[in-house]
């Protein structure tokens, strides 16, 4: 029985993580071996130069930064403005507060999808689109960010509060330098689920930007199927790794943090 | 609440203001505005004009039903597979074991992967001439299936691929939700003489009830706004065998651009997350567990 459950799951793991050796495998093809039927597993020799042909086939080291400013700008101003409400919704006490967390609350059930072709004509209107304004600024605030944080706040004593005041502490040491530390698992989750989600995201810049001094690896990658001709799945597969591989990575250092955030942030 | 002093409240007002403005701009007004819009005719080029409900109307065509017929297939599809599958494994790997984890990990690294990525990967495995999964079916003397370009099948290759990519989502909250079940009601269940099926029929499936339930719909909304697959593997196609819903609105505005028309389907598509969510909300209110 036991060795049956393990034959299943190992099954299903193979299933789950071959395509991405088939992946590795075809970017490190020349393209005769890419149209070989029956196809070989291990590429022989294998062509490295595939992914510097996929590299400079666009602006990729543009596309890379443009990845990089879009996933951390956002990540950095939903911390900033979620470490500020969540402080504000948890330990300051205004007429008018619970009415305007319930708006908070209402957001989280407004997806991107709903959002996309207004802001698009927005941004079209005040000249924006084609910018890491139009990247960054919809994804600025985030419901869920505010409200994680907020709950850990709540969960910190206020006598914390109080103490760091009496030692002469400002807001914003108190917010920055005591509650956010303390909050620090809470942050940590959000931030890898934010940080995977936008490095990821397709939707966004595929609305917002038709430029390629802003547009994202995402994008950069996808466009590598609709230029060129013929079966060069060798150099799409290379392109694709540009995006998957620190992805990747990074869950292979923290996976049981990542998996932890996505459970935590999902269960909320 | 105790009122805070009046130095209090303008502290607390300065701490939320900014979030609250942008809120507004980026969550409320794009509800509001596209509420607004669906009540006229607008392509951009030409001044809007007032045309009360014919964009809902004109919904109402053997087209957009054919995206609804999709988009519930696709999303019934993703639901029910990936939720029984996800089961299914949490199950198997509900015991804390290095191998588990292993399993696990590699089970869930798909969901963290780029959609654009997968989309790619899987039209190279799924190639009629030289796909490996061609290959495969071949090798064991199955005849060959034109994955994307038949419509029957497209539709179905989507789901599958889209299964294959997040199945580690229900698996991971299957196994916190399993995780928290008291093990001494397994204990007593053996004493009662309960073991395998009657087991899971009587302690496992219904204290998960709660965990299947948000699933339900988590996974209906998440799939309900499937877009990235469609756009990369199949464009809608083959002709409209696969365009879902999002990608509808997006055909509507950014190719023909029929901005009016596309508001309207964002209204249709919104008021049925807000319902989907409400059902959430009142089915938790009724805390529908058993437990001690």
């Amino acid at each position: 029985m036991r060795a049956l459950t393990i034959a299943a799951l190992a099954l299903v793991a193979l299933v789950e993580v071959f395509p991405y050796l088939w992946m590795l495998a075809t970017s490190l093809k020349d393209l005769p071996s890419v149209t070989q039927f029956p196809p070989t597993l291990l590429p022989h020799p294998p062509h490295w130069d595939n992914y510097a042909k996929a590299w400079s086939s666009g602006p990729f080291l543009r596309y890379a930064v443009n990845n990089a400013v879009q996933t951390l700008g956002i990540l950095a101003l939903q911390l900033l403005f979620g470490c500020l409400a969540g402080y504000g919704f948890s330990k300051v006490r205004f007429r008018g507060r619970d009415a305007c967390f319930l708006l908070v609350i209402a957001c989280l059930i407004v997806p991107p999808q709903v959002r996309f072709v207004p802001l698009y004509m927005l941004f079209s209107k005040v000249g924006l689109l084609n910018t890491y304004a139009s990247l960054i600024l919809p994804y600025a605030v985030s419901a869920l960010g505010t409200f994680l944080i907020r709950e850990s706040f709540m969960q910190i004593s206020d006598d914390i509060v109080d103490a760091a005041r009496v030692d002469g502490a400002g807001l914003f040491t108190i917010i920055f330098r005591i509650m956010a530390p303390i909050a620090k698992p809470a942050i940590v989750a959000f931030s890898l689920f934010s940080v995977v989600y936008h490095w990821n995201d397709f939707f966004w810049p595929l609305v917002m930007t038709t430029n390629d001094a802003v547009r994202t690896l995402p994008i950069g990658v996808a466009m590598l199927r609709e230029e060129g001709t013929g079966a060069r799945w060798h150099i799409i597969m290379a392109g694709s790794m540009f995006v998957v591989a620190p992805v990747l990575v990074v869950f292979a250092v923290a996976q049981r943090h990542i998996i932890r955030a996505f459970t935590f942030t999902s269960l909320k | 609440m105790r009122q805070g002093s009046r130095r209090e409240t303008w502290v607390g007002w300065g701490l939320v203001a900014p979030s609250l403005v942008l809120f507004a701009l980026v969550y409320v007004y794009p509800v509001v505005y596209s509420a607004w819009v669906s009540v006229y005719e607008w392509d951009l080029a030409t001044p809007a004009r007032y045309v009360g409900f014919r964009n809902y109307r004109e919904l109402w065509s053997v087209e957009f039903w054919e995206v609804i017929s999709n988009t519930v297939v696709y999303s019934a599809g993703v639901v029910v597979l990936s939720q029984g599958l996800g089961l299914a494994l949490a199950i198997l790997l509900n015991n804390r074991t290095r191998l588990g984890a292993l399993f696990q990990a590699s089970i869930f690294s798909s969901y963290v992967v780029s959609w654009v990525a997968v989309s790619l990967l899987w039209i190279w495995l799924l190639d009629p001439q030289y796909g490996l999964v061609t290959y495969l079916l071949r090798l064991v003397g199955l005849p060959a299936v034109n994955w994307l370009g038949d419509h029957r099948i497209a539709l179905w290759s989507l789901v599958l691929v889209t299964v294959w990519k997040t199945v580690g989502y229900p698996l991971v909250i299957y196994l916190a939700g399993l995780q928290a079940i008291p093990g001494d009601l397994y204990e007593a269940a053996a004493l009662d003489g309960a073991r395998g099926w009657q087991r899971f029929r009587h302690i496992t499936w219904p204290l998960l009830t709660p965990t299947t339930l948000f699933l339900l719909i988590t996974l209906t909304v998440a799939s309900f706004q499937g877009f990235d697959i469609v756009r990369i593997m199949t464009q809608g196609g083959p002709v409209t065998a696969t365009m879902i819903y999002v990608y509808y609105i997006y055909e509507q505005a950014f190719q023909y651009f029929k901005l009016g028309k596309a508001s309207a389907a964002v209204v249709v598509f919104f008021t049925l997350i807000v319902a989907l969510t409400l059902l959430q909300w009142l089915l938790f209110r009724r805390r529908l567990h058993y437990t001690t």
